[in-house]
């Protein structure tokens, strides 16, 4: 059988403390490879199953998506807690562990200042949906109008306000940005997620995540936008998922 | 069924919440020394398999 390969989570200091979780994606025990003053948690992982034919096939697997998610986001979440982490991105695998290090050598000082970015902060996410607008005022019918010319000209103000609800949603939602990037250290947008994974029938007009120290002022800027026309959900804290990015070399 | 379910602090996360930081967020790590899916779209390539499970199972 061939040799396992080595998934790979995250990279922190070196002396970053030990994380409290159990296992790892497919189950596998996590494991700490030292080099270059960082540290990179790893699991060893079936070289069937986490080869890139496999990986491209399981993506599409929903199950396997969701567990193996879940199970990668409990290692970082685990990690994040003992201090600054930079997350790697989701299905990176090496062949072994020596190559992991040559990683951790090589591209120190770009991982050095990834982690001094988020050093003491936290994600957090703020996703907006457009308030649905009021039940509409019946629109006068032009005087003499038929039955045909009014519905035409109530079905027509009906499309209008509802364009014009979204695009006062949207700009509202940009304007909401500004106010929580100005209370965060970084922030990052998203696309809006589909309706059909939000499971909501209001439009999703913001969907963007914050790097900050103190969440404090991005509370307050959702809660004086309470009653606003986007109705804003917080999320978090997150590992630092969004703002881990190495500066090109 | 919908795969967004609230967030309690350290409770359920939205799958979907969790899949913009994993697929589009994290390190991404060029070069020879990984088996690499940098090439792979994650984002397009997962989300279009949600969505068509989603659909399966909300269709009758």
């Amino acid at each position: 059988m061939a040799d396992a390969l080595v998934y790979l989570y995250a990279v922190t200091d070196a002396d970053h403390p030990e994380p409290a979780v159990d296992a790892g994606v497919d189950g596998a025990p996590v494991r700490r490879l030292v080099a270059g003053g960082l540290a990179a948690f790893v699991s060893s992982v079936d070289p069937v199953r986490f080869s890139e034919e496999a990986l491209r096939r399981s993506l599409e697997d929903l199950q396997w998506l969701e567990t193996t998610a879940r199970a990668h986001h409990a290692v970082v979440d685990a990690v994040a807690r003992g201090g600054p982490v930079a997350p790697v991105r989701f299905a990176t695998v090496y062949l072994d562990d020596d190559r992991v290090r040559d990683l951790l050598a090589e591209r120190g000082a770009a991982f050095a200042a990834a982690l001094d970015r988020v050093r003491g902060r936290v994600e957090w996410g703020v996703k907006g949906f457009a308030v649905p607008s009021a039940a509409p005022a019946e629109p006068d019918a032009a005087p003499g109008a038929g039955p045909g010319a009014s519905y035409l000209a109530r079905r027509l103000a009906e499309r209008n306000r509802a364009a014009k609800g979204q695009e006062e949603a949207l700009a509202a939602a940009e304007a909401v940005h500004r106010e929580l990037a100005a209370a965060a250290a970084a922030s990052r947008r998203y696309p809006a997620q589909d309706p059909r994974l939000t499971g909501r029938r209001e439009e999703m007009v913001l969907n963007a995540a914050y790097l900050v120290a103190d969440d404090g002022p991005l509370r307050r800027v959702v809660e004086q936008h309470a009653d606003g026309p986007v109705q804003l959900e917080l999320t978090g804290p997150w590992a630092p998922y969004s703002f881990a990015t190495l500066e090109e070399q | 069924m919908t795969l967004a379910t609230q967030q309690a602090p350290g409770h359920d996360i939205a799958l979907v919440d969790l899949l913009d930081r994993l697929l589009a967020g994290g390190v991404v790590i060029t070069g020879e020394i990984t088996i690499s899916l940098a090439d792979v779209d994650l984002v397009h390539v997962s989300l279009r398999a949600l969505i068509s499970s989603v659909s399966t199972l909300v269709e009758p």
